[in-house]
């Protein structure tokens, strides 16, 4: 049964196929075959991963391979999945919270006509998904890569009459392509060097080239990776991202997709150990993005916002994890499922709130939500602690870990994961305060009121989730089982006892909620409208403007793009035309003065044959004679 | 025989001055027949100099297109004058660019 991964793809891939091929009839129950669908991916992912976990740790990895998709030449490429003990985990991430998702939005998008379509692009997203963490080639893991950013967009954009929420589908769609050429370079430097793109193949061989070919290899996945999870400098389309559905922003841009590229980083892994260059980028570009995500998310008002901020700041985290090497592919799987479980519950919980407060997503007017929604609240607090990290929530294992090994490795990569901790805690709280505590600073005609069952339940399994999920550290666990598939992980002695360095992390994040709790609590108020721009400081302004990211692209990119169109432009008009039209206009007029003598009298065309006739008459004259 | 050629380029010539200059369609195509018929003249008697019958031959080809020509002229001429009440070949301008 282990050799029928695909069944897993098959099955939601189907149930997309049937959903958007039938017409309104399976309206009614459409969302049901969606997430029945689901859930049987789910199921049959539960029962594989308990097989596997049976085997011998030697033992734990099954390639499938269904036939040659490309045959050319010497080079071919099979339609291979494997699933290991590092696909497994992802498996069970994306059906089971997908699933759990896919019960939320039946409550959700109960009042959408387009609810059919909507399920149907989620089935699709689930298959694409799958197909991304279970391809055993870099080519089929491009297709499954490329799947995501399809149904991304047709869900960022599912609401495509709104002009902002087209536009910012498009905007997802456009920086993932320059993430994308990142990709698909990497591949075909592979197979420039390695002759095949199989991903065993590739990392087995990378350590018979020289360093500048890993370095290469490892710098184009990065970019791929960075365009799909959201990483500096490829970072401005997630906020905007926000537009779709909720729980769209919950399954595709907080717990799955977005955390592509830390897969991609981490299935790799031993492209990047052959590239200390590659690795370095990596932490970099971790450590950027986690601080620019947490000041994001301290600027924002809108709710949603806010949490993609923080979606981008954790997944700095997990960055950052993947770059220190064999000491921390482990921990940025364990921080990615467990961060998958907190921010799913409350991006969840976050659409609960809009829900209740009639789509209005600007936490300034919340406020006193805990007693209007207390099962949103109670969860929504449990996911808040475990991003914190509080004392047994399962973000307290898996960021504890990350800021453990980047002190160890590094003291500044350390202290900058230390200070994302505090920040995050500062506006998580903020957020807290501002949705839940204080005073009531409601609309006219919004009357707050709990979520259905199925919206709640969801909600109430994930937080179970994200308060106990800690537990797969115990023991050990999760580095034992990602060993076959990740390397040997290798322990680094940090430069404090652990024990210190968590009370250092708790000291920290208590310092952000204390100081949250300073602005945000004791009772202020809080303006129902935002300050405007000029009077806040100058940093509240760079969070407002994320980081001025779409300044950025626009002076770096947008413009310079935008000349030159403009240029080639002119230069076709003026020059090629004019080369073109020129002739034209020239052969025009020669033809205007041929036309002349055609004056269209009979008598003149005679003397003209006469003229005609003596000229040769002449010229033949002259040759006789001469 | 200077005689002969005399008045086979005589003709021609009034024949070409006929063309040029008068209007009438019916004087012009007597004009072009003119000429074709001093052109026969050139060429029978160039035959009887050589003592061959190569220009003979070529006259009474002329004369065959002449008489085709005539035909297809005179309709010409005939369904003009019909449309456009006149046989003035200046009056028939409209092939003109």
């Amino acid at each position: 049964m282990l050799d029928q991964s695909w069944l897993l793809i098959a099955i939601p891939l189907a149930g997309a196929a049937l959903l958007l091929m039938w017409g309104k009839e399976s309206d009614k129950f459409g969302h049901l075959i969606a997430t029945a669908c689901s859930a049987a991916s789910f199921v049959f992912g539960l029962i594989m991963f308990i097989q596997l976990a049976g085997r011998d740790p030697a033992d734990r990895s099954v390639t499938a391979n269904l036939g040659t998709w490309i045959q050319a030449g010497t080079f071919s490429v099979d339609f291979q999945f494997t699933f290991d003990t590092l696909s497994s985990l992802f498996v069970l991430l994306i059906t089971g919270v997908g699933t759990l998702i896919h019960i939320y939005s039946i409550g959700y998008m109960a009042d959408d006509e387009r609810r059919r379509r909507f399920f149907a692009y989620l089935n699709l997203f689930i298959a694409a998904m799958l197909t991304l963490v279970l391809a055993g080639d870099y080519l089929v893991l491009f297709l499954g890569w490329e799947g995501v950013g399809l149904a991304s967009y047709l869900l960022i954009g599912f609401w495509q009459h709104k002009p902002s929420a087209a536009a910012a589908a498009k905007k997802a769609f456009v920086l993932n392509r320059v993430g994308d050429l990142g990709m698909a370079l990497a591949i075909m430097t592979m197979f420039a060097w390695f002759g095949t793109t199989s991903i065993a193949a590739v990392n087995e061989q990378i350590h018979s080239v020289s360093g500048n070919v890993a370095t290469a290899l490892g710098l184009l996945l990065l970019l791929g990776a960075c365009g799909k999870s959201a990483q500096v400098p490829l970072q401005a389309w997630l906020l905007d991202a926000m537009e779709g559905p909720t729980p769209v922003s919950a399954l595709i841009h907080a717990a799955t997709m977005v955390t592509a590229g830390v897969y991609l980083v981490v299935r790799s892994h031993d492209i990047f150990d052959a590239s200390p260059t590659a690795r370095n980028f990596v932490i970099a570009v971790g450590l950027v993005t986690l601080l620019v995500g947490a000041w994001i998310g301290c600027a924002k008002d809108d709710i949603k916002k806010v949490l993609a901020g923080s979606t981008m700041s954790q997944i700095g985290y997990m960055m950052l994890a993947a770059g220190l090497g064999p000491a921390g592919y482990a921990f940025a799987i364990f921080h990615l499922l467990t961060h998958g479980f907190f921010k799913a519950n409350m991006f969840l919980g976050a659409g609960s709130v809009m829900h209740g407060m009639n789509d209005d997503v600007d936490m300034r007017h919340y406020g006193a939500l805990r007693t209007a929604m207390p099962v949103t609240f109670y969860t929504f607090g449990i996911g808040y602690l475990a991003i914190l990290g509080f004392p047994g929530t399962s973000g307290f294992f898996s960021k504890d870990k990350i800021i453990e090994t980047a002190l160890a490795t590094n003291i500044w990569v350390g202290i900058g994961a230390l200070i994302g901790a505090g920040v995050t805690a500062f506006y998580m709280t903020r957020l807290m305060l501002m949705t839940f505590f204080g005073q009531k600073r409601w609309q006219k005609d919004v009357h707050p009121h709990e979520s259905g069952l199925t919206m709640t339940i969801p909600l109430m399994v994930l937080a179970a989730l994200s308060a106990f999920a800690g537990v797969i550290s115990l023991g050990n666990w999760i580095e034992d089982w990602l060993e076959p598939a990740t390397g040997h992980l290798e322990h680094v002695e940090p430069p404090l006892p652990m024990l210190a360095i968590t009370l250092i992390v708790l000291v920290v994040v208590s310092a952000g909620v204390a100081l949250a709790w300073f602005i945000y609590g004791r009772g202020n108020e809080i303006a129902t409208e935002a300050p405007a721009d000029d009077q806040v400081s100058v940093f509240t302004r760079a969070g407002r403007a994320e980081m001025y990211g779409n300044q950025i692209n626009e002076a770096l990119v947008v413009r310079p793009t935008t000349y030159l169109t403009r240029a080639l432009v002119w230069a076709d008009a003026k020059l090629v035309d004019g080369l073109v039209t020129g002739t034209a206009d020239r052969i025009g007029e020669l033809s205007g003065e041929l036309r002349k003598p055609q004056t269209g009298f009979v008598r003149s065309y005679a003397l003209m044959v006469l003229g005609g006739a003596l000229v040769v008459l002449l010229a033949l004259l002259a040759v006789t004679l001469a | 025989m200077t005689a002969y050629l005399t008045l086979s380029m005589l003709l021609f010539s009034i024949g070409a001055v006929g063309v040029l200059i008068r209007r009438n369609a019916i004087v012009v195509f007597m004009c072009v027949e003119l000429m074709l018929n001093a052109t026969n003249l050139a060429f029978v008697s160039f035959a009887r100099q050589h003592g061959n019958l190569d220009g003979q031959v070529a006259a009474f080809f002329v004369m065959v297109v002449a008489a085709a020509e005539v035909v297809i002229g005179l309709a010409i001429i005939v369904s003009i004058y019909r449309t456009r009440r006149s046989a003035s070949v200046d009056e028939a301008n409209l092939l003109k660019a």
